[in-house]
């Protein structure tokens, strides 16, 4: 495994391209070649979970002068995350994309942003993660306009707007950084901040690095182009951007970087809370009064993205027990995992609901769960889960963070979190009484259950939420542990740069 | 005969600009090619490489689409040879680098390095220069089309989304 690593990125760059001059031949072949990458992937996904930390040096050049690739439990996690919903939205897209023209270019928009993901994850170079960061990014623009109305072409401006701000920021962080530094490689950046400590410029990237990934990761002041896009892109890639991009984006490269270059600090910590904090009750109750099914999900995914944010900040904090910060990473971390699942089910759900009704509109649906049991028994299941209801995954998650923060004396911030979790519980319930109970509309009579390849992700994604709340030692042991482990653990990140 | 027709293109003033435009292109248009080219070949010995002679034989081509109109240009390079030749450079690039695989390393510069300051050295990178100038070159004008030629059919779209905006603004 150790010497393909650099796999992960050229499979879906190789097969984007491919796909479109197999296309060329025969259109049906797109589809199988897609699933073929994502599967692929997937496995490797999984087996990297059971490998040691390593470092691979692209060209055989030694860092600090070539560019590295790192694999540790962090990116082992997220590099999972990416690929198993990547492979579950690909199977759903083989039928959902029918509906539009030209799937090939989908799939290959599809594959350059998991590349681009998979890219920012593994790299551990400074100039490379802004590569792939960009790479992720523009194929999303692209797809979230990809239905080419009116409202997705809007959408997919605002995005490519405020997204082209959050890489100028970035860049501009990473030219200051290299500045400072005579450097790009991540651990070697890191050691060189070492020996110039703190100063001016060093808070000036940091500040640059929290606005950029956080215009990406869509903290709230700056996540105004997140709800016109995710509810505009198809449904597959709803699921995608809400479930893992603005993690793999966003979450990721805050914490990998503040964590590992920049080391912990009080006054980064508490931003980063306080954004966290905002992000939740902000986003949960502009969700609430929602009546666009998808819209309503996409303000639920900055409110959750809040938790994530919220645990991370007190992970950094240098103040608190090292046992409660680290209990509160974890929890981010966990809630981080258990959102990729259950956000991309709701999603996939309201696009088959979609796919059937020809509507998202909560309050025009109706007693569906006498017409799609299976879709409504998924949606059912997820939406417990986001709400916290026990022992489904997202009560758990939610626990350990409000547990940590009561502890290590944020109270207020503690009472935000229960009281956020309420809101999204009602907020879940009146999602359910509107689309799955109450009275059938007259013109639903004759729809039916969406077809097996949609469903059947949907059913993965359900048992999934369902087996890491029961499971969840195992989830923990397997890949969690590892993962906080890495991130509290700045001396292993900095012997990289040595080689293993 | 096809020389005759284009003959006849360059000097119809039905196509394209007028013959001052027509003449200067036609004179600058080789040197065009042949610069970028060279900026393409030299790109492991001199400033420049693949994007940027790419993206000069990119304005070659959009040179002669704007001088001569958009039949001669979509001839010399039409839209689905150069989204067949941006797809193809992106897949040459790529098998170079995972051809560095047979070395034991993801884009290992695996063949011989030659004497340094010749125009046959530097092992696998001018391979990769051409593939990527390639790729700019076709994805660069096909841009250009995209935004000019078929780009006709966008601003359609959009005068019916304004006639629908005004419809229902009656209503």
């Amino acid at each position: 495994m150790q010497g393909y690593y650099p796999l992960f990125t050229a499979i879906p760059l190789g097969m984007a391209f491919f796909n479109l001059l197999a296309a060329k031949i025969n259109q049906k072949i797109s589809d199988f070649l897609a699933f073929l990458a994502m599967a692929s992937l997937s496995v490797m996904a999984v087996k990297m979970l059971f490998e040691a930390p390593f470092a691979y040096h692209v060209g055989g050049w030694a860092p600090p002068f070539g560019i590295l690739l790192i694999s540790d439990g962090l990116s082992s996690m997220l590099l999972v995350i990416i690929n198993v919903i990547g492979l579950l939205a690909m199977i759903y897209s083989t039928k959902y994309m029918d509906s539009y023209t030209a799937k090939e270019k989908y799939y290959t928009l599809f594959l350059l942003m998991i590349a681009g993901m998979n890219g920012v994850v593994i790299t551990g170079d400074l100039f490379n993660l802004y590569v792939f960061l960009e790479i992720a990014s523009i194929a999303s623009y692209a797809l979230v306009g990809f239905g080419c109305e009116k409202n997705e072409l809007e959408a997919s401006f605002k995005y490519l707007i405020l997204g082209g701000v959050a890489s100028t920021l970035i860049l501009f962080g990473i030219a200051f950084l290299y500045s400072l530094t005579g450097t790009l490689n991540m651990p070697d950046v890191a050691i060189e901040l070492g020996k110039i400590g703190m100063n001016k410029g060093v808070g000036f990237v940091m500040a640059l690095f929290i606005a950029g990934f956080g215009l990406k990761a869509s903290s709230v002041p700056f996540h105004a182009w997140l709800p016109d896009a995710h509810p505009s892109a198809p449904a597959p890639i709803s699921a995608m951007l809400s479930g893992v991009l603005i993690k793999a984006l966003g979450v990721y490269s805050i914490a990998r970087l503040m964590f590992h270059i920049f080391g912990p600090s009080a006054l980064v910590s508490s931003i980063i809370m306080f954004l966290g904090a905002l992000s939740m009750v902000v986003g949960v109750f502009l969700a609430v009064g929602q009546h666009d099914f998808k819209r309503m999900l996409a303000y639920h995914s900055i409110s959750q993205m809040g938790y994530v944010t919220l645990g991370i900040g007190l992970g950094l904090n240098p103040n608190v027990s090292p046992a409660l910060a680290a209990l509160a990473l974890f929890g981010g971390l966990f809630h981080m995992v258990n959102h990729a699942v259950f956000k991309s089910c709701l999603f996939l759900c309201s696009g088959a609901f979609e796919y059937r009704t020809g509507t998202r509109d909560k309050l025009k649906m109706g007693g569906l769960v006498r017409k799609m049991p299976v879709t409504s028994a998924t949606c059912s299941i997820a939406s417990l889960s986001i709400s916290g209801v026990p022992p489904f995954n997202g009560f758990w998650s939610k626990l350990i963070i409000i547990f940590a923060f009561l502890k290590a004396g944020y109270t207020i911030y503690g009472v935000l979190a229960i009281f956020v979790a309420f809101m999204t519980m009602i907020s879940f319930i009146r999602l359910q009484m509107n689309v799955l109970f109450g009275e059938l509309p007259k013109r639903f009579e004759k729809i039916k259950e969406a077809p097996f390849l949609m469903t059947l992700p949907l059913v993965v994604l359900a048992i999934l939420c369902l087996a890491i709340g029961i499971a969840y030692p195992f989830i923990d042991s397997v890949m969690l542990e590892a993962a906080k482990d890495t991130l509290l653990d700045q001396a292993a990140f900095l012997s990289f740069i040595a080689g293993v | 005969m096809a020389d005759d027709k284009i003959k006849k293109m360059i000097h119809d003033s039905e196509h394209g600009m007028t013959s001052i435009v027509k003449t200067i292109v036609r004179f600058v248009i080789g040197i065009i090619f042949v610069f970028g080219v060279y900026i393409i070949l030299y790109g492991h010995l001199t400033p420049g490489g693949g994007f940027a002679g790419g993206v000069i034989l990119a304005c070659g081509y959009i040179i002669l689409t704007l001088g001569f109109g958009k039949i001669l240009g979509l001839k010399k390079l039409s839209d689905k040879v150069a989204s067949v030749l941006d797809t193809a450079g992106v897949l040459v690039f790529l098998i170079i680098g995972l051809a560095g695989f047979t070395g034991g390393y993801f884009f290992l510069n695996f063949m011989a390095k030659g004497e340094i300051f010749h125009l046959a050295s530097a092992g696998t990178i001018p391979l990769m220069n051409i593939a990527i100038g390639v790729k700019v070159t076709a994805s660069i004008f096909a841009v250009f089309i995209a935004l000019s030629i078929f780009g006709k059919f966008v601003s359609a779209l959009g005068e019916s989304s304004e006639e629908n905006r005004k419809g229902s603004n009656e209503e």
